[in-house]
């Protein structure tokens, strides 16, 4: 508390602006080229036209791949949250020998290439004789959204007051009626948090869909395709912009709910943390 | 295991009674992990250790030859097309690992010791574009670096080049700028989870010994940060290294990676245990070289103090 000045060089102040410019400057031209009325994304600007975005709902290539990937989001997020949710009670409630490794191993996909991930499970798949389709790229998906669906779930479990529920118990609630009554609310944003993270990396993901994918394409795989034709980029532009909009808004719910799962268990452990 | 610990003999029961009671915990705890952690040995385990099988056999066209052999690690190692990829992948996902560590420590400084009230803002505008599709930034870029691209007709409209340069696109700097972008998020929020474990005394106390702002910085908050900036680089070098949409869409013929080679083996080539063995090889090399990354942040980190 005392007067003594942190090292704050004058230009770190900038720095975090342009810092943060950097990070969002590519994003926005999607947005930007995708009201363009030109066809290839360059300045100046030739006009406004939500044309793109009209022609989208007329693409039934299109249409298909959103229900492939909404079916896939919503599968692979709700078991991804499933396992979550065992594995981060198991890790902030109990002690036991391997507690470690396990969650290092469960953690694993976060750091490793998702290419060779995305081959090895490939290889074992066709081993096993499983033919490629959305169901493989759900196992994929889920593989990958755990560890996100850990850190959600760690963060809004741990602190997690106990005697609350010992409490419920001795008050006379039933197991079940302490459950709902007092589990249930406290933990309930965090595992909708983790529902909305898993399902947001499940639309957005591409290596392992692309892989693991026999012939139906979710809108990453879509976009793929129609990357190698230029005149079809304005409407890709539209589709991402979209997507960018959707991943945002499911994303910053996530957070909110996030910090509330976080502050009724009293602990501000950070979603990254 | 719960049969076991019951049924044990009263007299231990006696001697240790919290025992039985430690153990059962951990048959919960395991209990309650045990699908978590089995999907993981079916899903990421067992196929690493197929991946590692595959290495060492042969494709006989349309079978597979199950006999011992090492030839594929010849091939990926002396045959140039491979060895050259190899290095490339290193060299890029060194580089971006080194950039992006970089180029993160003074936000994540900023935000940790300046942040004040809005520190988790800041958290949350950091980690915002990071959740958008990867392969929708790594699109962006190449409408910004593009022949018809944002930067050249920017550019030439503002008069600074007379015509678009070619430079920007398809080449390695496309991908490492690409990659930096990416893993921004990455690197920063290692880095100032560990800043903020720094106690704040300690810098304090080595300024009221004397050491200018710098110094303090230098010799206190930057040693101390080590962690952070190790956990960092490794979690960008590691992924980055076997990256396969960044160099297909903005690396051109110069920007080819690695994980492109191991992609045509499992596609067109239809090589599964040359792929396998692509894939074993960079993982070691990449393991190695993020060791002996480690190795030299610890050993300036000595150097520091």
């Amino acid at each position: 508390m005392t007067a003594i000045k942190r090292f704050l060089p004058g230009w770190l102040p900038s720095y975090a602006v342009l810092y943060l410019l950097f990070l969002y400057l590519p994003v926005i031209f999607l947005p930007i080229f995708s009201i363009n009325t030109a066809a290839t994304p360059k300045f100046p600007l030739s006009g406004v036209t939500l044309h793109w975005y009209e022609d989208l709902p007329h693409t039934p290539a299109l249409i298909d791949a959103t229900w492939n990937s909404l079916m896939v989001g919503v599968s692979a997020s709700i078991l991804s949250t499933v396992l979550g949710i065992l594995a981060a009670r198991s890790i902030t409630r109990y002690r036991y020998p391997g507690r470690r490794a396990i969650n290092g191993l469960i953690m694993a996909p976060l750091v490793l290439p998702e290419v060779i991930v995305a081959i090895s499970m490939l290889l074992v798949m066709l081993q096993l004789g499983l033919s490629l389709s959305l169901f493989t790229v759900v196992l994929g998906h889920v593989l990958v959204c755990i560890p996100y669906s850990m850190t959600v779930l760690t963060s809004g479990f741990e602190g997690f007051d106990r005697s609350l529920e010992e409490a419920s118990a001795d008050l006379g609630e039933s197991a079940f009626g302490t459950f709902r009554r007092v589990t249930l609310p406290m933990v309930a944003p965090a595992i909708i948090s983790s529902l909305l993270v898993c399902f947001t990396i499940s639309l957005d993901e591409f290596i392992i869909a692309f892989f693991l994918t026999g012939t139906e394409a979710t809108l990453p795989i879509y976009i793929w395709g129609q990357l190698r034709f230029a005149a079809k980029l304005p409407g890709v532009l539209a589709l991402g912009t979209l997507l960018l909009f959707a991943s945002f808004v499911l994303m910053t719910t996530a957070e909110i709910l996030r910090r509330r799962a976080a502050r009724r268990t009293q602990n501000e452990g950070g979603l990254h943390a | 295991m719960t049969v076991a610990a019951e049924g044990s003999p009263p007299l231990r029961m006696a001697g240790s009674r919290r025992s039985p009671l430690l153990q059962s915990e951990a048959v919960q705890g395991l209990a309650l992990i045990s699908p978590t952690f089995v999907y993981a040995l079916i899903l990421l385990v067992l196929p690493i250790l197929v991946v590692i099988a595959h290495s060492f056999w042969t494709q006989n066209y349309l079978t597979i030859d199950h006999t011992f052999t090492l030839e594929n690690y010849r091939i990926a190692l002396t045959e140039p097309i491979y060895r050259d990829l190899l290095w490339r992948s290193l060299y890029i996902s060194l580089t971006v690992s080194l950039l992006t560590v970089a180029l993160a420590y003074p936000i994540a400084y900023f935000i940790s010791f300046h942040g004040g009230r809005h520190k988790s803002l800041w958290l949350f505008l950091i980690t915002i574009p990071f959740w958008t599709s990867y392969l929708l930034r790594v699109m962006s870029w190449k409408v910004i670096l593009g022949y018809n691209g944002v930067l050249n007709s920017g550019l030439m409209g503002l008069g600074i080049i007379d015509e678009p340069s070619t430079a920007l696109l398809y080449n390695s700097s496309a991908v490492i700028i690409t990659l930096t972008h990416a893993w921004a998020t990455f690197a920063i929020l290692p880095i100032f989870v560990s800043l903020e474990k720094v106690d704040r005394t300690l810098v304090e106390a080595a300024t009221d010994l004397g050491d200018g702002p710098l110094r303090s910085f230098l010799r206190v908050t930057l040693p101390l940060s080590a962690p952070g900036i190790i956990s960092a680089a490794l979690i960008v070098m590691i992924p980055t290294v076997g990256d396969y949409v960044t160099p297909k869409l903005v690396g051109g013929k110069d920007g080819v990676m690695i994980a492109n080679a191991i992609q045509a083996q499992f596609g067109k080539a239809s090589n599964w245990p040359l792929g396998a063995a692509l894939s074993v090889t960079t993982m070691i090399i990449v393991s190695l070289m993020a060791g002996a990354t480690v190795l030299v942040i610890r050993a300036l980190q000595r150097l520091a103090r």
